[in-house]
């Protein structure tokens, strides 16, 4: 099929195009695209040249992947999800990205829009204030280094046993939020002087906290939406996407160093610096894999101290008490991880490190570690879109699992640099013609906003379709914005 | 006086500096001041701290990626901005010294922008062009 694509392509399967492991020198296994013909045809070249570099590291199984949201990443894609052998593959920084556990969380209410809308201006102004965004921005717990590097080894479960959230705040969080193996030795002072101030902000860029509500043809499975205690149209939810903030940015940057420098003993070589990676088992590889998780539970920390935040607010703004608002999260879930995992390839049980970078894991029905309220039927999966059209919640499949190490999409994914965006349309006017569209906009940097216009993004629901479509996660419920804080 | 310019299509969802200097020392400013214009309008920052960083590295582009990074590292650990910076840099041993002028962010005043993560090394690149130096390195926002 001639496709004008930057590469050679072959269709393998509906919405499942390969690149041949003869496409390149030392490519390992084929890489595999997910999307539909119009997502393909809109991936940057960048997505081909390192999807195929990521099949040219040691110890990758069966292929590497790249989901229906995938643009030009460092090293790996974005939307890049590739599994090594635990006992002779590597892991690399590049396979995780600088935000260790960017991930989404979303929160239930029991409010309608109708509810709401009175009193949103006042409540975005609010949380605008409570949960600090931006450039320079620290949070309102104050923690010294030992009390930080116990929150790098317990998680959202040291924010919880000190008040701010609820027990099953944890049994809603990927991992209970806090993921085995966080080693704060591994970490540096200066990862720590970064971060410690950090907890409980939100970031710049793509990161958002944001008021939501079920439109009224949203609701696309309404078994799993009742799961979800999502009752019908008019809905009113909370979605956060946030990660390790400074902290995790600093372990990226040193690692990254580290294990360029590192390469060269272990007799590895790679096709682009960002893929500096390490044998998992070497000293190297298992120190970044500390540190890594140390920021990966950071980062639901963070999450965690946010939703406290977003009770306090929306309590005090509604005036009625936490607990007749719900604000229960439905699911945390990270896209920018590595885990160790146990997935079968070619009839063999293997313990694999699989790298997800955009990328969000979905589990389907049955497997442990998904939460017992949702083991019928899979994993939640939070898919963000841009935050003027909105975002969408679906569940993994039993096909993720043997497709896609259990894995799929984690947002529309940009076709649009920040500064060609910046140059289509003021910040300032791009919040007014949201708000005129009944969205309400409170932002660190008017810029910042202008950069993450909707049409900066592929189209959300064509990604989703997508990914429903190749049946690695099931489309559950959609959401459209009505407030949103922003860096 | 260095200059720079944002380069599109490198980094979609981040920022790509394209960074010209007359001479070594000159773009190793001329990077810090363009990393302090993308996190906030210099205008709206203090000059009333002054620090002196000094840094060596393996390679010179190694230099100049650790350099950014401290820079990062300063905004992240205390909040501090410098827009003002003057630089003496040597590449054989790569090694620089660096005064920096400028204060606390103070996010009542000051005109925010983007909140960089780190330096990658995506593209990354540092030459002699002419008479002068060239880099171009890609910001994670």
């Amino acid at each position: 099929m001639d496709l004008a694509t930057p590469m050679k392509v072959r269709p393998v399967d509906d919405c499942i195009w390969e690149i041949g492991p003869d496409a390149k020198p030392g490519m390992l296994v084929p890489a595999r695209l997910y999307a539909s013909g119009a997502l393909l045809a809109g991936m940057d070249a960048g997505v081909f040249e390192q999807v195929t570099n990521v099949a040219c590291l040691p110890g990758i199984v069966r292929a590497s992947l790249c989901m229906p949201d995938g643009h030009w990443g460092y090293g790996f894609p974005i939307g890049g999800v590739a599994a090594f052998r635990a006992d002779s593959g590597v892991i690399s920084p590049g396979g995780i990205g600088f935000d260790i556990n960017c991930g989404m969380r979303v929160l239930r209410t029991s409010l309608t829009e109708a509810e709401v809308r009175p009193r949103l201006g006042a409540l975005v102004d609010a949380l605008f204030g409570a949960v600090p965004a931006g450039v320079g921005a620290h949070g309102f717990l104050r923690l010294d280094a030992p009390a930080f590097r116990e929150v790098m080894v317990e998680g959202a479960g040291w924010v919880v046993r000190r008040g701010y959230g609820r027990p099953a705040d944890l049994a809603a969080t990927e991992g209970g939020g806090c993921l085995p193996g966080a080693d704060p030795v591994a970490v540096s002072d200066r990862a720590l002087q970064r971060g410690m101030n950090q907890l409980g902000t939100l970031g710049s860029g793509n990161h958002y906290l944001e008021i939501q509500v079920v439109p009224p043809d949203g609701v696309h499975d309404a078994a799993i939406a009742a799961a979800f205690g999502i009752t019908g149209p008019g809905q009113v939810l909370v979605m956060l996407h946030c990660g390790s903030r400074g902290f995790g940015h600093q372990i990226g940057t040193d690692y990254l160093r580290r294990f360029d420098e590192a390469m060269p003993r272990y007799g590895i070589t790679v096709r682009d610096r960002e893929l500096a990676c390490a044998p998992f088992r070497s000293p190297e590889g298992q120190a970044y894999f500390g540190a890594m998780t140390a920021a990966a539970n950071t980062a639901f920390a963070n999450r965690q101290l946010i939703t406290h935040r977003v009770r306090e607010v929306m309590a005090h703004v509604l005036e009625r008490p936490v607990e007749a608002l719900g604000l229960d999260v439905i699911y945390d879930v990270c896209h920018n991880t590595a885990k160790l995992e146990r997935h079968v390839v070619d009839g063999e049980m293997l313990e694999l490190v699989v790298h997800r970078k955009g990328a969000t894991r979905a589990f389907g029905p049955g497997t442990p570690d998904v939460p017992a309220a949702y083991r019928g039927f899979g994993q939640p999966v939070i898919i963000g879109g841009s935050m003027e059209t909105g975002s969408a919640l679906l569940v993994g499949t039993a096909h993720a699992m043997t497709e896609t190490f259990g894995s799929t999409a984690h947002g529309a994914g940009r076709t649009m640099s920040r500064a060609q965006a910046k140059r289509r349309v003021w910040g300032e006017t791009l919040i007014r013609a949201m708000g005129e569209r009944g969205i309400v906009v409170r932002a660190a940097s008017p810029a910042g906003v202008a950069e993450e216009a909707g049409f900066a993004y592929k189209d959300l629901a064509e990604v989703v379709e997508t990914v429903h479509r190749l049946h690695i996660s099931r489309r559950v419920v959609s959401l459209r914005p009505i407030g949103n804080i922003k860096g | 006086m260095g200059s720079w310019d944002v380069l599109d299509n490198i980094a979609l969802a981040d920022c790509a500096f394209e960074i010209h200097g007359c001479d070594l020392d000159d773009l190793f400013a001329t990077a810090a001041r363009a990393l302090a214009d993308l996190m906030v309008d210099p205008e709206t920052v203090a000059r009333d701290i002054e620090r002196t960083v000094r840094l060596d590295a393996p390679a010179l582009d190694l230099l100049l990626h650790d350099w950014m990074s401290e820079l990062i590292f300063l905004k992240d650990s205390e909040q501090l901005i410098f827009p003002d910076i003057f630089v003496s840099a040597a590449a054989g041993p790569p090694r620089l010294t660096a005064r920096l002028v400028g204060g606390r962010l103070d996010r009542s005043r000051a005109v925010l922008r983007a909140d960089p993560k780190a330096v990658t090394f995506h593209q990354f690149a540092l030459e002699r062009r002419g008479a002068g130096w060239y880099a171009r390195v890609v910001i994670d926002i």
